[in-house]
């Protein structure tokens, strides 16, 4: 098992492997995410039913949720290819990191505008300083700091590894997050989806569960677009990406 | 996994456990002040502050709510154990109603009196179509305020 | 289909423009990021071939 494991981190530690196994994804990546992501919406905007108390002002929720989620995961996946950077100095993490930080910002910052304008019709305000909305907009801002840096360093694996260390250092953000709504009184409500007994009607789960994956298999597709880009770019030397464009 | 990786791999981990732990410590220390509002109970042990503008947060008591003149309102907020008295002057949010958690912004000007100039509402985590909630009603099982 | 007729789909209640701007957002930022790939990599093959040619040329 380990041993399997460790083949297949040594085959993704190279750049034409990646570049060839993803290509080989992307296919079935964007069908899964327009088969879940399409209906799943659709159906969240027209066909699930309405909230009691908020009217149609909750349908925000089929895009607001899959974006908060993103928007974490994708910082967690980033620190993850950091710590790999730092202690393996492996080059295909280094280029999945540097790819990961523009669309995990985006997905952030979509999470803080659908937001921002849902709560204004259901809590009355379109921003307020609690720990859930602040600690997700220091979220947005570790993102941005993370891509300034990316920029500003010209030589690719030094700004890798500067940029490596600030991903981890604020990794620690993550659970700030996710705990933000127990810790303290925030006017953001707890979680809805639970491992056990969620607090949402079951035709509202199931479509909120599709877009959920859906957005996750679009994330998917952008971060691998993104990332074989980043390969072109580093491997252009390399006689197979020659071969590739046709030179 | 050789030595160099392995102390590399210590050092960030190093970095991790000791940025956890000041950022740990830091919310901590501001923990009170990360709150966005007072409880009526904290209220009612007087640990807010007279004439400041705070925020608290609780259930709306039903039955309390009065409306007066020119969009006057007043209502009683309750965490199940303490209660406060809130007045309000303005247009209340979509989800204001009785039963509901609501966070009014305002001073306090007396042991219990909040005079609020904002009045924003709290939702829960529960989505229920409508169907299904008069049809918990009528079983005889209100839904849950929290 | 919850709503009657098209119009109250697209009012949604009292909600219509709140929900259509964060649904309008969310499109224009997903297009933006698809996008963004795709001519990145075209400048890059092109690039890619130009470097190939000069070089070429040199030698």
């Amino acid at each position: 098992m380990f041993e399997s494991l460790k083949r297949l981190y040594h085959k993704f530690g190279s750049p034409k492997y990646f570049y060839d196994i993803t290509g080989r994804m992307l296919p079935w990546l964007v069908a899964l995410s327009v088969l879940l992501l399409i209906p799943g919406l659709i159906y969240g905007l027209g066909f699930a039913p309405p909230e009691k108390y908020q009217g149609n002002s909750y349908r925000v929720i089929y895009i607001h949720v899959p974006a908060a989620s993103i928007a974490m995961s994708g910082y967690m996946l980033m620190a993850v290819a950091g710590v790999v950077v730092l202690v393996w100095r492996m080059k295909m993490a280094e280029m999945v990191a540097k790819s990961v930080a523009p669309i995990g910002a985006s997905f952030a910052f979509i999470c803080l505008v659908t937001g921002s304008i849902w709560g204004k019709p259901t809590w009355g305000t379109w921003w307020v300083w609690d720990a859930r909305l602040t600690s997700m907009l220091i979220l947005l801002f570790l993102y941005l700091g993370v891509m300034a840096l990316n920029a500003a360093i010209e030589n690719a694996q030094s700004a890798a590894r500067a940029t490596a260390v600030l991903s981890i250092v604020g990794a620690v953000n993550l659970p700030i997050i996710k705990y933000s709504v127990e810790w303290w009184n925030t006017l953001h409500q707890p979680a809805s989806i639970r491992m056990t007994s969620s607090a949402i009607d079951p035709e509202m789960l199931y479509t909120l569960l599709s877009c959920i994956a859906g957005f996750y298999c679009l994330f998917a597709v952008l971060v691998i677009l993104s990332t074989r880009c980043e390969i072109l770019l580093r491997e252009q030397r390399s006689s197979w990406v020659k071969k590739l464009v046709g030179v | 996994m050789n030595p160099k990786r392995k102390q590399r791999l210590i050092i960030v981990l190093g970095i991790l456990v000791a940025v956890g732990l000041a950022t740990g410590l830091m919310t901590f220390a501001l923990r009170e002040n990360i709150n966005l509002f007072f409880t009526p109970s904290e209220i009612a042990e007087g640990k807010a502050p007279l004439q400041r503008r705070i925020r608290v947060g609780g259930l709306v008591v039903p039955g309390s709510v009065k409306r007066g003149e020119d969009l006057q309102v007043s209502f009683d907020l309750t965490d199940n154990a303490q209660q406060i008295t809130v007045r309000y002057a303005g247009i209340l949010p979509d989800l204001f109603r009785e039963g509901q958690g609501i966070i009014a912004h305002g001073k306090l000007i007396s042991g219990t009196l909040v005079e609020a100039d904002e009045v924003l509402a709290k939702h829960d985590e529960n989505y229920v179509p409508p169907e299904v909630q008069e049809a918990i009603e009528k079983a005889g099982h209100p839904k849950k305020e929290s | 289909m919850e709503f009657e007729t098209f119009a109250d789909f697209i009012a949604m209640g009292k909600h219509g423009p709140y929900v259509w701007s964060a649904y309008g957002i969310t499109l224009v930022v997903v297009i933006a990021n698809i996008l963004a790939p795709v001519i990145r990599r075209k400048g890059l093959v092109e690039e890619i071939k130009r470097k190939a040619k000069r070089e070429q040329l040199e030698s």
